[in-house]
């Protein structure tokens, strides 16, 4: 961490956003986390696609469980709403704060430890929900808060900092998502902004569960040779997939890229989002080839990354449930608490 | 782009953008941050070593320094640069025994010096310590040249200057007052020197030749009257008095007038203020004693009564811009009334002591022919500076001049060419102290420029000699210093060390840094995290990142020097290093370090 805060004042030729706020002012306190750490910059890519979206700030909800990823709420959007909830819970948590509120922008923080180990069933039954979240799982393969053993997402095979061997076979966070039929499922490195801040948008205007499993090194204990989610590992071995291009809902697309090689899916608000095809032959609606092409490359030791699934159509908690289509603190009283006699009707179809 | 050599002096100069503007290159971060320790004395020295008058030009230099500082690009206010010298100077305690001192035995050589102005006295400093028996030839019977007679005292005290140049004439220089030079053949055929440095200055006001000139005794020149007003050989003026010109010597003429008792003061300007020769603070100051300056006049002619100066006549100008151009066109004439007129349009050369037939060219508009590398004529072992090289500059361009002079000097005495000039250097230190802790103040300061309180103005017009500027307080200081933003604790990148992680660019305030792939400099430019459009500002480009071959590419212009990028690394592949610039004078070891 730092002992200075960071200073108020910013480039005088820093951009402004439709409305009228700069990137600093998506930022929130200085980070606490170990110099280098790879959540940093996933926290600079968060603030960076909040600002370009326009979002406001406060129509914004943050959540997290604990551990080093889930501290990061704290150091991006000052002026969101945020809860911070117990280990693994964060999916519970947004799932019903989405149920309540659904106007709002969600964004669920996670880490390898909080989503794959202790917070697994939880992040599964809000991929199956497909709550309207962006779900983040900034995956370093260690416990870093406890001073870096393995965690669930650690490869077979891949040496701690004191170069004991992982014996375990991994959960990979994109595969589990793929089978459990989350509606958005993508890989990025927190080293790859180009790639990161693209896909954090698409994840933002998607509507569903928007998974994005970000490899973040762990500067502090998982940085070393023989580790597989160091920055120079990851480097080395990220293959880009699909490159995801965000297009903004007021912006005219034209076409001038060869067929075959983009594919627009057009979201719900009217935005777009372009895949450039990197990888040819490579169908990212089609979730059986999606599987089975992120497993070969991982047989290879590469790992796939980009916009790897995405549905065709999507319908989230809200849709499925036929919920009211406003937030219920804007519902009138006598509609969420219609009274005795509106009970009894009710009851009385149970009977 | 090619990696930036940071080992060239020049690099990490440039960054430190005081430093770099001042024509003396005083260490002026070093010396704030002394301040800021209550180190007056060292601060004192800091300075004292590069423009050798730390009280004067505490008070009344051109400030080249302040326009430059980046704290004007962060939050729209230099630091007050020129105002904490005077801090440093005012609190001082005695320096005497720390100043270099003149050594008993001589080596011999003896160096004539004409003039005893900034320009000579800086060469005298310089030369002192080495053993040169120097002698100074001076009209007046006071040192100082026109730091004295054209500085009002209510600017400048007397005993500041007194105590200065104390400094220099009691090593041991042989100071001639009264004494000036009639022929300059006469003082080389003498044979007594072995070299001479004219130092004399641009003595002679512009003349306004216009109708009415010569009709009446109530125009005056204004360098001449202030050294009039200074030997108390003007004590009164009229009521209404008008002063032609805007350059710094109209704002002390017209300052001066105020005192001797005129109650209406107007500074007739032909352009609009835009294009006005005095800096700033001196307008501002002017009219903060109810001066008034008027644009877009120009003098017809003076208007005279039976023998008696009443008005002059103008034409009047609009003034529109053009492509950043002035155009004027005259629109009419006007008449102001007034009962004194002082021109301070501009100074000129006068060498009526130098005959031309001695082998010292002089070239246009009748000026000496003099290198600006070595400040030698056309002449051998005849030097020129300050003013009287090329025309009226400032006091610190002056002892610049001075400081360069005397290595030409010292090298000319000592046989080896004057064209071998000492190389600059630049030594770097870090100045880290702990996991988060800088041997300097790193934390950006968002107080804002201290404004120096003033005397009141019933009280400063009863006095020729009261001074204006109280100096800054204890608070204003302490207040001042923190805005400074240590420009000489660089950034320094190891390429090798870097990880890419992205925690710099992400931290840094003022979106300095990037990292991408490399290209040539106006391609970077348009490709950084923050538009680099400020190109007087130097980009910094390091060698190929391991991981992807990209560079780490640092728009130096709005750097904080926060140090957060060094904090949040995890590699130390950013560190604060204090870079300290080395700039040659006259000095023992001079000829070794040219041969060297």
């Amino acid at each position: 961490m730092t002992f200075i805060p960071k200073p108020k004042v910013f480039h005088p030729a820093l951009p402004k956003n439709a409305l009228g706020l700069t990137r600093r002012d998506y930022e929130g306190a200085i980070t606490t986390l170990c110099a280098g750490c790879g959540h940093d910059s996933v926290t600079a890519a968060v603030v960076q696609a909040f600002w370009d979206l326009s979002i406001e700030p406060h129509k914004v909800a943050k959540l997290s469980g604990i551990g080093c990823s889930s501290k990061t709420p704290a150091y991006f959007l000052r002026d969101a709403h945020g809860f911070n909830g117990v280990h693994g819970r964060m999916p519970a948590l947004a799932t019903g704060a989405n149920a309540a509120n659904g106007d709002i922008a969600y964004i669920g923080i996670s880490g390898d430890g909080d989503s794959l180990s202790i917070g697994l069933g939880q992040m599964s039954h809000a991929i199956r929900r497909n709550v309207n979240l962006l779900y983040l799982l900034e995956n370093n393969g260690v416990y870093g808060l406890t001073k870096g053993q393995f965690s669930a997402a650690a490869d077979k095979g891949s040496l701690s900092k004191k170069g004991e061997g992982n014996t375990m076979e991994p959960i990979d966070g994109v595969l589990l998502a793929l089978t459990l039929g989350a509606s958005f499922v993508a890989r990025s490195f927190s080293g790859d902004k180009d790639q990161l801040v693209p896909l954090l948008k698409a994840g933002l205007t998607h509507r569903g569960f928007a998974f994005i499993d970000i490899i973040s090194p762990c500067v502090t204990f998982n940085d070393h040779e023989g580790s597989t989610k160091s920055y120079a590992y990851t480097r080395e071995k990220k293959v880009d997939i699909v490159y995801a291009d965000f297009v903004p809902p007021t912006h005219a697309i034209t076409a001038d890229y060869a067929s075959g090689a983009v594919r627009d899916v057009v979201m719900h608000d009217g935005s777009v989002v372009r895949l450039h095809k990197v990888a040819e032959d490579y169908d990212p609606t089609d979730r059986d080839a999606a599987y089975a092409y992120v497993r070969e490359l991982q047989r290879r030791g590469e790992v796939a990354t980009g916009l790897l699934y995405i549905a065709p159509t999507s319908q989230d908690m809200h849709e499925q449930n036929a919920t009211v289509p406003m937030p219920l603190t804007t519902l009138p009283f006598e509609q969420l608490c219609p009274g005795n006699a509106e009970l009894q009707k009710l009851q009385q179809r149970f009977r | 782009m090619q990696p930036t050599n940071v080992g060239n002096p020049d690099y990490f100069h440039r960054v430190v953008d005081c430093q770099w503007a001042c024509p003396a290159h005083t260490n002026v971060p070093e010396y704030i941050r002394l301040i800021a320790q209550d180190r007056f004395t060292e601060a004192y020295l800091v300075n004292r070593a590069s423009n050798v008058f730390p009280g004067i030009l505490g008070r009344t230099c051109d400030r080249p320094c302040e326009p430059a500082c980046r704290r004007t690009r962060v939050d729209g206010k230099p630091v007050a640069i020129c105002r904490l010298k005077r801090v440093a100077a005012d609190h001082r305690d005695e320096v005497k025994e720390l100043l270099p001192a003149a050594p008993a035995e001589k080596n011999g050589r003896r160096v004539a010096l004409i003039g005893a102005g900034p320009a000579s006295l800086t060469v005298a400093n310089d030369l002192m310590p080495l053993g040169y028996q120097v002698t100074v030839f001076e009209k007046m019977p006071k040192p100082g040249g026109l730091m004295r007679t054209n500085i009002p005292a209510f600017r400048l005290p007397a005993e500041v200057l007194d105590e200065e140049i104390g400094y220099i004439i009691d090593m041991g220089v042989d100071v001639r007052y009264d004494t000036p030079v009639s022929s300059l053949q006469q003082l080389l055929d003498s044979g007594e020197y072995d070299a001479v440095f004219v130092g004399s200055g641009a003595p002679k006001g512009k003349e306004l030749d216009i109708p009415g000139r010569w009709d009446t005794d109530q125009i005056f020149i204004g360098i001449e009257w202030l050294e009039s007003i200074h030997f108390g050989h003007v004590e009164s003026v009229g009521e209404k008095v008008i002063i032609i010109g805007v350059g710094n010597t109209a704002m002390d003429c017209c300052r001066s007038a105020k005192r001797l008792g005129a109650t209406d003061v107007k500074v007739v300007a032909r352009k609009t203020r835009k294009y006005f020769k005095a800096s700033p603070w001196e307008l501002e100051d002017a009219e903060e004693e109810k001066v008034e300056i008027v644009e877009n006049l120009e003098p017809v002619r003076f208007i005279v009564e039976n023998g008696k100066l009443t008005g002059m006549e103008f034409k009047q100008f609009k003034s529109t811009e053009v492509g950043g151009k002035l155009q004027q066109e005259v629109v009419g004439t006007t008449v102001i009334p007034c009962d004194t007129v002082v021109l301070a349009i501009g100074q000129d050369n006068a060498f009526p002591y130098i005959e031309r037939n001695i082998g010292l060219e002089f070239g246009k508009w009748d000026m000496p022919v003099v290198d600006r590398t070595t400040f030698m004529s056309t002449r051998p072992g005849v030097f020129f500076g300050g003013d009287a090289a090329w025309g009226p500059a400032n006091i610190i361009w002056a002892v610049e001049h001075g400081h360069q002079a005397a290595i030409s000097i010292h090298n000319y005495c000592m046989g080896v060419a004057v064209t071998e000039r000492p190389a600059s250097g630049v030594t770097l230190t870090s100045t880290k102290m702990g996991l988060h802790e800088w041997a300097y103040s790193n934390n950006y300061s968002a107080a804002q420029r201290q404004k120096m309180q003033h005397v009141e103005l019933p009280v400063r017009f009863k006095s020729m000699t009261t001074e204006v500027e109280l100096g800054f307080t204890a608070e204003q200081t302490a207040a001042e210093v923190e805005r400074c933003l240590n420009c000489d604790v660089q950034t320094h990148f190891t390429d090798s060390l870097c990880i890419e992680c992205d925690a710099c660019i992400d931290i840094c305030p003022t979106d300095c840094l990037t990292i991408t792939r490399n290209g040539d400099e106006a391609d970077l430019r348009g490709r950084l995290k923050a538009p680099a459009d400020n190109l007087e500002q130097p980009l910094f480009v390091s060698g190929s990142l391991k991981q992807t071959g990209r560079v780490m590419v640092k728009d130096e212009n709005v750097c904080l020097h926060c140090g957060l990028c060094a904090e949040r690394c995890p590699t130390y592949a950013w560190d604060m290093r204090k870079s300290m610039v080395a700039i040659p004078q006259a000095s023992p070891l001079l000829q070794i370090q040219v041969r060297a």
